[in-house]
């Protein structure tokens, strides 16, 4: 076949094809176009190659986004704190839906399933802290739904504590007020068979204040997607996780941040490490700064530690940015293994290569566990880590 | 009194281009309480010397042998070797995220010593030498070596040295980006750490700048993996007036 070089490249149909066709495929570009729903028979049949599954073991979740689930109450357990309540409340509370809708068909699964949901108000402006437990959820697939609300100018932390068995779907409602300013941690200690999928929907009004941390230990599979949106001006969030992966475990995180208004902020800093076969992590962060958000100060990382052969790091970083009038947008990712020099520094001081190791990971992690306040539970952070590093091999 | 022979070591490490042999027989001995400069031109061997000594696993030894009171440094790990009495203090030390200076010298003195110093007495300690090596006290609450300039990374060795008490220090050209001031300040810790313990000290250096602050016993010459010439403080200062050029060999035009 002759070659027409007169025809300019960039003048010519591309050859894989469709792109002048009226049904052509354009795919979703902008983060907050994609489709959601609240029933599940709204979604397509899952088949694996979806890009918010394609990461996910799907075989060991597969109950969770077809099966029907159980969405009766559970037991919990939460600490006396003045100025906070924890209550069932009905399907048609106002609250519920209005801080977003599933992305995913286990997500709206659940959201179709749960009978009640758990609502956890703080109304207090001095500093209170409350944490609900649950580690009795057993091993039938279940779903979930919770309410975080802080009312205006309250100031909280919100510790949910996950432990025991579990097969759950479930989502999670987070409204922080104007002028509010709550923590939530979300620490996720299951047991080693449990597999959890959770979607947090943030809104954090003005001037208000999010700080976020996910946890995530124990489980066989846990992903916890939590998705923010500055809706008011002076909104502010920090998304903060640390995760530690064994073998065979696939710990998972989609961070969502949507710069709504003017003048917000947001920062996230994701920090991993993974030992053994198989230990697998995602870690995927979605920026997006919208039209109206001029002023946005952004910044989103993901840093994993390498421990062993046979693990998986996925970090993919994503910025979508539609108005150019910003004070700041960067993202940042990095995977590697031990650095040999600072083991030698180390052990040149006459430190062993298995305190040494402990110390670098201890290190690489602190700076997530010392975004949690001084106490109890960064005290009982920082064990459940050494748990953890007992595992590693020296 | 302990004694660190080195006997014929030779050395080599994996490049790109291949292995190259950089330490091509070198004796020395140094006696616990006597100070040797190893001097020479660049290349010349004189880090490799102190990394083979400290057991950085990118050195390989091809041959010879290092004792200490005829214990064999070779067999020892890298920390062993640190708890036989061996310190290396580093011309380019590593940062070490997220481990405080406090934390990192009380772990290390544990390792050393073999059980927790005296919480107390170690504060006063730590205290003292850091005043000393006029280091600000927020030093010790920020992470090892992150965000140091050249010159406190090199205060943050020597407060290591005096801390941690070793026999023998090796200062890899401890001197090499410090203004006169700092190199004063550096210089009197290793007096101290001298006077104080009787440490022996190998000190290598690429100029004579430092030997005016530390005086050795003897002076080692290091030209193309090999002591070239050995003598007494006087051959420093030949030194410094001639160079290094006499021991290199003649251009390949000749």
């Amino acid at each position: 076949m002759p070659v027409d070089s007169t025809t300019e490249h960039g003048n010519r149909v591309h050859s894989d094809g469709g792109w002048d066709a009226a049904d052509r495929f354009v795919p979703i570009q902008t983060r907050s176009g994609r489709f959601t729903a609240v029933d599940p028979a709204d979604f397509p049949e899952v088949t694996g190659r979806e890009s918010i599954w394609k990461l996910t073991p799907l075989p060991l979740v597969t109950a969770l986004i077809n099966d029907q689930l159980d969405g009766s109450t559970y037991a919990f357990e939460a600490t006396d704190a003045a100025g906070a309540t924890v209550e069932w409340v009905s399907r048609d509370d106002a609250r519920i839906g209005t801080t977003g809708k599933p992305e995913e068909k286990a997500s709206a699964n659940a959201w179709h399933s749960f009978e009640k949901a758990l609502a956890i108000k703080v109304t207090s402006d001095e500093h209170v802290e409350l944490t609900v437990s649950r580690s009795a959820l057993g091993s039938g697939a279940r779903a979930g739904h919770t309410i975080i609300e802080a009312k205006p100018n309250s100031v909280a932390t919100v510790v949910l504590q996950n432990s025991g068995g579990a097969l759950l779907s479930e989502n999670v409602e987070i409204i922080v007020g104007d002028g509010a300013h709550l923590t939530v941690i979300s620490m996720q200690e299951w047991d080693e068979d449990a597999v959890h999928l959770s979607s947090h929907f943030a809104t954090v009004g003005r001037d208000a204040r999010l700080k976020h941390i996910v946890v995530s230990l124990g489980g066989k599979v846990v992903r916890v997607n939590p998705s923010t949106h500055l809706v008011e001006q002076g909104a502010d969030a920090e998304l903060f996780g640390l995760y530690f992966a064994d073998a065979g475990q696939h710990l998972e995180q989609r961070v969502y941040v949507e710069h709504v208004a003017a003048n917000t902020r947001s920062r996230v800093n994701y920090k991993g490490a993974l030992n053994g076969d198989g230990a697998h992590t995602v870690w995927v962060g979605d920026v997006l700064i919208g039209k109206r958000a001029a002023g946005t100060d952004t910044y989103e990382q993901n840093r994993n530690l390498v421990l062993s052969e046979g693990t998986r790091a996925d970090s993919i970083p994503n910025l979508e940015i539609e108005t150019g009038d910003i004070l700041g947008a960067g993202h940042a990712s990095a995977t590697g293994r031990f650095d040999d020099e600072q083991l030698f520094y180390l052990q040149s001081r006459g430190i062993s290569e298995r305190e040494a190791r402990r110390l670098v990971v201890l290190g690489f992690l602190s700076e997530i566990v010392q975004k949690v306040d001084a106490g109890a539970l960064r005290d009982r952070l920082a064990l459940a880590i050494e748990v953890e590093l007992a595992g590693v091999a020296s | 009194m302990s004694t660190l022979v080195i006997n014929d070591l030779r050395v080599s490490v994996e490049t790109d281009q291949g292995t190259k042999h950089i330490l091509k027989g070198v004796d020395l001995t140094i006696e616990q309480g006597s100070i040797h400069a190893v001097m020479g031109p660049n290349g010349s061997g004189k880090s490799t010397l102190a990394y083979t000594i400290a057991g950085h696993p990118k050195y390989h030894v091809e041959g010879g042998s290092i004792t200490l009171d005829g214990e064999d440094v070779l067999k020892m790990t890298v920390d062993a070797r640190a708890r036989a009495g061996l310190f290396l203090a580093m011309q380019y030390p590593v940062e070490i995220p997220g481990v405080t200076v406090t934390n990192f010298l009380r772990t290390a003195k544990t390792a050393i010593d073999g059980e927790a110093p005296a919480i107390r007495g170690w504060s006063k300690q730590v205290k003292e030498s850091m005043a000393a090596l006029r280091m600000d006290s927020v030093f010790a609450e920020r992470n090892v070596n992150e965000g140091f300039s050249g010159g406190e990374k090199k205060r943050h060795e020597i407060l290591q040295l005096e801390l941690l008490k070793p026999k023998f220090a090796v200062l890899d050209e401890t001197d090499s980006g410090l203004d006169v001031d700092a190199l004063k300040i550096v210089s009197e810790g290793v007096n101290r750490a001298h006077q104080a313990t009787g440490l022996g000290v190998l000190l290598i250096t690429h100029y004579t700048r430092i030997l005016r602050y530390i005086h050795p016993d003897f002076v080692h010459v290091f030209v193309d993996g090999r002591v070239a010439e050995e003598g007494g403080p006087e051959l420093a200062d030949r030194l410094e007036n001639e160079g290094y050029d006499r021991f290199l060999a003649p251009s390949s035009v000749n």
